[in-house]
């Protein structure tokens, strides 16, 4: 079994009387990719400076490469790189001087050869001497990680790398993250793309209100969710009826005219399927299949925790 | 190596970095050395006839100019040093495990840095327009001296105002009244002419002290008194400046 490179019980925070985080453990395993899932202030970004030592928890207990973060400080911190949602890198620099930097403050002796391996390495090379206010926002990522990354730091914080990328240069990041963990680094990420969690992670865990809703691999996430369908939209009510007694199983929605049928999305099956409905004379408008995807993990997640708020509430009452 | 080498390492790491954003800021450039240029010439050339301070006006004028040379530099310290606590930098500072002395401290080494190439180039000017100062190489080394020590004290103080300030353009406007104090003090015309109440804080202001010193070192007049004045002021500002420093980074930081 591989050692666990972060493992955390019981965190709390809170801000003021809000609280922030309500009790979260996860566990990540050395050389994996782990990713902390869930919308805008769920408190991912909370938990990423608790677990890099910029801000203290109140309660709990958190192990980065096996120092306690509250204590051991100094030794968490040179284990560690993090990446920031918002890059920190030096604009009146140039990307071979933010980099030069890092190194000087690494205390390494071989910079130079560090610094124009990263350059190299993140294809940064033509405007290594550019001061890094004219970087695109991609470049900038790019600088920011190249950053994180001199001396080589056995866990890494990424904290939404891709928030605000387009689509190409969020493909050159996980192609980078993909690389890191080959190379036996651990990556701790967070993000709100789902996709980008399922193309990346081995675990996933959700974090929703300050506590971890569900925790698995992506398959397994996405088992939890009522599976692939069909969905139908009809010219009209009646259509829309006749449809809904032909086909079993299937649920209705009158105002959007849409039949939703519990499919294995087949070829040949859907084909039976619009013969049967083309034999009855319906009329249909579009019909769309459907194979679960994390979105829908996340908005069952989601949805279910805030209808067991309000059923609770019900009780109460 | 050793804790003290690792942090004075940093340090030297750290001012580079600073020395470098001075350099590429061509408003920090102007605003901290042509700027105080340019108000000289006004003060000497257009106001400066008019006003009867007893003896040649760039005489008079430039030891006050040196004071507010020193302070037009300071709103570039503020706003460096908050844009590094607003834009992020310094959480990869403190994950590196840089200490909070090697950040600050490059930011109060570069601001003196500053003051110094600033007053040069305020002495440069002054000498073109005139400036016949009585003073011996040893009152050339005093006065440098306490330009070096007002500058280490405003560039604490500073320090202090961009840390506390909310956003990078409040710590700009923070250093305003820095300098405006040049202004009410008798760095242009002498105290004793003011109306009454600015008279009274004129006199009992820091800068006052402060450019009565200098004026006395570069004119061969000076008196103990300010001179006391002066360095107890500055070492004043300087200990107020680091320890409210000190205690606003550990509070954002």
């Amino acid at each position: 079994m591989r050692s666990s490179a972060i493992s955390v019980s019981g965190l709390r925070k809170n801000y003021g009387d809000k609280v922030v985080l309500d009790g979260i453990d996860f566990d990540v395993p050395a050389g994996s990719i782990f990713s902390l899932l869930g919308p805008n202030g769920a408190g991912k970004t909370t938990t990423v400076n608790i677990l890099t030592t910029l801000m203290r928890a109140d309660g709990g207990t958190v192990r980065v490469a096996g120092h306690d973060v509250a204590s051991a400080t100094k030794r968490v911190r040179s284990a560690i790189g993090v990446t920031g949602q918002f890059a920190a890198v030096d604009e009146l620099l140039s990307g071979r001087e933010n980099l030069r930097l890092a190194a000087d403050l690494k205390h390494l002796r071989s910079g130079d050869q560090v610094v124009t391996g990263l350059l190299k390495r993140f294809d940064l090379m033509e405007s290594a001497d550019k001061l890094a206010s004219t970087y695109s926002g991609g470049m900038r990522r790019k600088l920011d990680l190249a950053m994180t990354l001199v001396g080589n730091p056995e866990i890494i914080f990424l904290d939404e790398p891709t928030t605000g990328l387009d689509p190409r240069s969020r493909r050159t990041m996980w192609g980078i993250v993909r690389e890191l963990v080959a190379e036996g680094t651990t990556i701790f990420l967070t993000t709100q793309y789902l996709e980008e969690a399922d193309q990346l992670a081995d675990q996933i865990a959700v974090l929703y209100q300050g506590r971890l809703v569900a925790r698995g691999t992506p398959e397994e996430l996405k088992r939890q969710v009522p599976g692939a369908h069909l969905q139908l939209r009809f010219a009209d009510l009646h259509d829309l009826g006749s449809a809904a007694r032909i086909l079993a199983g299937s649920t209705r929605d009158d105002d959007e005219l849409t039949l939703r049928v519990p499919h294995d999305g087949q070829p040949r099956s859907v084909l039976a399927l619009l013969n049967r409905l083309d034999e009855h004379m319906i009329n249909l408008r579009e019909f769309t299949v459907r194979t679960p995807d994390l979105d829908d993990v996340f908005l069952a997640l989601t949805d279910t925790t805030s209808t067991n708020h309000s059923r609770e509430e019900a009780t109460v009452r | 190596m050793s804790a003290v080498a690792t942090s004075f390492g940093d340090s030297a790491v750290m001012l580079r970095r600073n020395l470098k954003h001075t350099l590429r800021n061509p408003t920090t450039v102007f605003n901290a050395i042509l700027f105080p240029i340019v108000i000289m010439l006004m003060f000497v050339k257009v106001f400066g006839g008019a006003f009867s301070v007893g003896s040649s006006y760039i005489n008079y004028a430039t030891p006050g100019l040196l004071v507010m040379a020193v302070s037009y530099g300071l709103s570039a310290t503020a706003t460096g040093v908050n844009s590094d606590m607003t834009k992020g930098i310094i959480n990869r500072f403190k994950v590196m495990d840089v200490s909070r002395g090697a950040v600050l401290t490059g930011h109060v080494v570069v601001t003196t840095l500053r003051c110094l190439v600033a007053c040069a180039a305020i002495v440069g000017v002054a000498f073109a327009l005139g400036f016949r100062p009585s003073a011996s190489a040893l009152d050339w080394l005093a006065a440098v001296g306490l330009v070096v020590l007002l500058g280490f004290a405003a560039g604490w103080l500073t320090v202090a105002l961009g840390l506390a300030a909310k956003s990078v353009e409040s710590a700009g406007v923070a250093t305003v009244p820095l300098i405006m104090l040049p202004f009410l003090s008798s760095a242009f015309v002498p105290a004793e002419s003011m109306g009454a109440g600015v008279r009274q804080f004129a006199e009992y202001q820091p800068f006052t002290p402060i450019i009565e010193t200098l004026r006395g070192l570069l004119m061969g007049n000076l008196s103990t008194g300010s001179a006391i004045a002066a360095v107890a002021w500055c070492v004043g500002l300087a200990l107020v400046g680091y320890l409210w420093s000190v205690s606003t980074f550990n509070k954002r930081a």
